[in-house]
């Protein structure tokens, strides 16, 4: 079941029309060569409508809504390719609504709903999805404070986030701990190369950096927020798909060859139907995933609902990335061609968090 | 009706499901109206069809007048949903339930409605239908098959083909060419209510791909049919016959209701996962199948939640009839892969065929040749995919 919220509904209006004069797809190579990780204006714009603020609660200068609430926002920028850090901040934001102290939330919170950037370091190099397999660790130092050391990757907008939230292990167990970024030299912070030219990725190395022990986090529930960010990522997805969709009939509309649109082909046409369920597809799965999480019946079926959004966008995303190449012919194979933006975000999102096969996998026990 | 009126005749549906179910024929039964290949299992369904009817449980919201119960639609949709939970068998009068029966209800004459309701309802006349032509698969606008009015009769020839229940029906629900000329082919047709018991209507049972008879080629020559079972005015048939696709479809409401088919759903086939062995373990422990399995569960959840989505205008804006159109192309596309699934669940057992030895006597062997009907009939899936290309996607024509 589905359940449309009224927030949904107000959001998914004003975020499609923001996106789409904001981040219009002719603009997506401007700004990967601008290199920049945002473009000021557009960050404040998102700040006074509120949107870094759309889970938090009123009390720490939130709208107070929902996460799932969040759901069309990701997906109409999804859409328009846009990366912005709202993303990062967004789940940054629900790391500390969930696990944070009463301290930690009321000096961060307040900060991120006025545009303060933010970023979760949780991947290590080994490219384990098991959020739980950590070798940052964090130290007892004699004095009474930690030590923190070791590596995260593909750190989301690492060069203007001023708070990181790391994981790392303690004891054994994985906790939480929050790091300034002025706690951090810039040679820690390196720009890494990702497939997705849009992404500001970053590699982290943290070498004995002090944590006090205020700035650990009381509670550590990993799956939470690797259930928030998948359902974020899978909305983005969504969105992709649906623009990718968009950019193959396009093409199949206007491109002609042995002087017929290659539209009218079947070879076409029938995989470009394909694509259309594909991305019906997983728009129910997400919007679903949505309903599930707001509601907050059971941890299992919230699992369930959201590693099944994943699991539909990262499959149905790659191939219609994929076969977006294929049906622009020699044009598809140039980098002027929007299909290679496609796909290229097609897959970083689709190894965010785990593809289909390891959502499959984790699935098993949930269902059987 | 109040809820507890709702629970106290739910309870009651249930009590007397549960008493009278009807226990294991012993033999093989069809899962839809479309696969009755036997006399044995036909009689088998009539009887219980007419038992189901002498309940009250038929035709519950059609009026008293004609044989129906006069009670709330909500009542009948509450025996139906029953049923299917308690896996009774079919109704095999589907056409006459569901497509011709309401049909007649809205615009048949008072003399057709005391005519045909009741036998409906209670199995006394099958019904069938005569719509698709040897030549012209999906393109019932082109029917061929020929009506001449001489007297106040109308002389019939051609042939028509899927007629399920051919050999068993008195009527048919018949769309035929009573002219050819008007300014396009769908003037030329008329609708008729026809009496399958004349000279010259030959229903020749047909072997299916599954070795058993479900449906036949219907010849007529020279077929004499009186003049006044024509529904609506000559010229009128392509209408009348896009009401009846309303009904088929479930477009609109009306119909008798009743189990229309042992619907075959994902859990059945995770049932069967669980109890069917590949190399001695169950093929549910096995990662590959389970993967796989994973597969179609998604995909069947998948469905489900795509038509949840359909009903909120807001998230459908971009291709709004996308999902409505292409269920049938989604569902039965899925139910031939849940089938042929089933098959590789049983290890060397997959090879065997209707018997005793096989898993469940060859239900799902015969299930997964017969799953084609769907994704040929009404339309293959080539052509539903030709079919959203152009009018959802807006692509040019093939």
């Amino acid at each position: 079941m589905i359940v449309f919220s009224e927030e949904q509904a107000m959001l998914l209006d004003t975020a499609n029309e923001f996106c789409q004069n904001q981040a219009p797809r002719s603009a997506v190579r401007d700004v990967i060569n601008a290199g920049t990780a945002m473009d000021p204006l557009v960050w404040q714009t998102m700040v006074d409508l509120g949107w870094l603020g759309i889970s938090i609660p009123e009390g720490y200068g939130g709208l107070g809504m929902n996460l799932a609430d969040a759901v069309p926002i990701f997906e109409a920028m999804g859409r328009q390719l846009m990366d912005t850090p709202l993303l990062a901040t967004t789940l940054a934001a629900q790391v500390l609504i969930q696990d944070g102290s009463e301290d930690q939330k009321s000096t961060w919170l307040h900060k991120i709903s006025a545009g303060t950037i933010a970023s979760v370091a949780y991947q290590e190099s080994d490219g384990n999805w098991d959020l739980g397999a950590i070798d940052v660790a964090l130290t007892p130092q004699a004095s009474g404070g930690f030590t923190l050391s070791g590596t995260k990757i593909l750190v989301p907008d690492a060069e203007v986030a001023e708070l990181f939230i790391v994981s790392a292990r303690h004891e054994g167990r994985p906790v939480w701990c929050l790091v300034p970024s002025e706690s951090l030299g810039s040679s820690q912070v390196e720009r890494e190369t990702v497939i997705d030219e849009t992404r500001h990725s970053y590699c982290v190395r943290f070498s004995d950096v002090l944590v006090s022990p205020d700035d650990v986090l009381p509670q550590c529930h990993l799956l939470t927020f690797e259930m928030a960010s998948m359902m974020l990522i899978a909305a983005e997805m969504s969105g992709g798909l649906a623009g990718v969709l968009e950019v193959v009939v396009d093409y199949l509309n206007t491109r002609k060859q042995f002087d017929k649109l290659i539209g009218s082909y079947q070879a076409l046409k029938h995989p470009t139907v394909d694509m259309l369920l594909g991305s019906e597809l997983v728009r129910s799965t997400v919007y679903h995933a949505a309903t599930v999480w707001r509601e907050n019946k059971s941890a299992s079926a919230v699992e369930t609902a959201i590693r099944m959004a994943k699991c539909c966008a990262s499959e149905q995303f790659s191939e219609a990335g994929d076969r977006g190449i294929q049906f622009h012919g020699g044009f598809g194979f140039t980098y002027e061609c929007d299909a290679q933006l496609f796909l290229r975000r097609a897959l970083w999102s689709q190894y965010q968090l785990g593809d289909e096969r390891y959502q499959r996998q984790k699935m098993g026990s949930l269902l059987f | 009706m109040k809820p507890a009126e709702i629970d106290q005749f739910r309870a009651q549906v249930r009590a007397w499901l549960s008493d009278n179910k009807p226990a294991d024929p012993g033999f093989l039964l069809p899962e839809t109206f479309m696969e009755v290949g036997t006399d044995q299992q036909f009689e088998f369904l009539r009887d219980w069809q007419r038992k189901v009817f002498e309940a009250g449980y038929l035709g519950m919201s059609w009026p008293e007048a004609y044989g129906g119960g006069g009670q709330p639609q909500l009542m009948q949709e509450i025996v139906n949903q029953e049923m299917a939970a308690a896996r009774v068998p079919f109704v095999p009068n589907t056409i006459g339930l569901n497509w011709a029966g309401p049909l007649i209800l809205d615009m048949g004459s008072e003399a057709d409605k005391n005519r045909y309701i009741k036998n409906i309802l209670s199995a006394e006349d099958i019904w069938c239908q005569g719509f698709s032509e040897p030549d012209h698969g999906s393109d019932l606008g082109n029917a061929q098959v020929r009506a001449v009015k001489d007297g106040d009769e109308y002389v019939v020839n051609g042939s028509k083909i899927w007629t399920s229940l051919g050999s068993y029906a008195k009527y048919m629900i018949l769309i035929a060419r009573t002219s050819t000329e008007g300014p396009n082919k769908y003037a030329g047709l008329s609708f008729f209510l026809a009496p399958m018991n004349v000279t010259g209507i030959d229903p020749t049972p047909i072997k299916k791909l599954t070795g058993e008879y479900g449906f036949c080629q219907t010849y007529f020559d020279d077929a004499r049919i009186p003049a006044d079972c024509m529904l609506g005015q000559e010229g009128e048939g392509w209408s009348v016959a896009m009401k009846t696709l309303m009904f088929e479809r479930g477009a609109v409401g009306g119909q008798a209701g009743g189990l229309s088919m042992m619907d075959l759903n994902i859990n059945d086939i995770i049932e069967l996962a669980r109890r069917a062995t590949r190399n001695g373990r169950p093929a549910i422990d096995d990662p590959l199948t389970r993967d796989e399995l994973i597969k179609l569960v998604l995909e069947a959840r998948g469905n489900a939640l795509m038509g949840s989505k359909a009903k909120i205008p807001a998230l459908n804006q971009t291709y709004p009839t996308a999902v409505a159109m292409s269920s049938k192309l989604r569902g039965s596309e899925l139910k031939r892969k849940m089938t042929r699934f089933a098959l590789s669940l049983q290890g060397a057992n997959g090879a065997r065929y209707i018997s005793e030895q096989a898993m469940d006597g060859g239900k799902w062997q015969r299930s997964y040749l017969n799953s084609f009907s769907a994704t040929i009939g009404g339309g293959t899936s080539q052509i539903q995919k030709n079919i959203l290309g152009e009018r959802v996607l807006g692509l040019p024509k093939s």
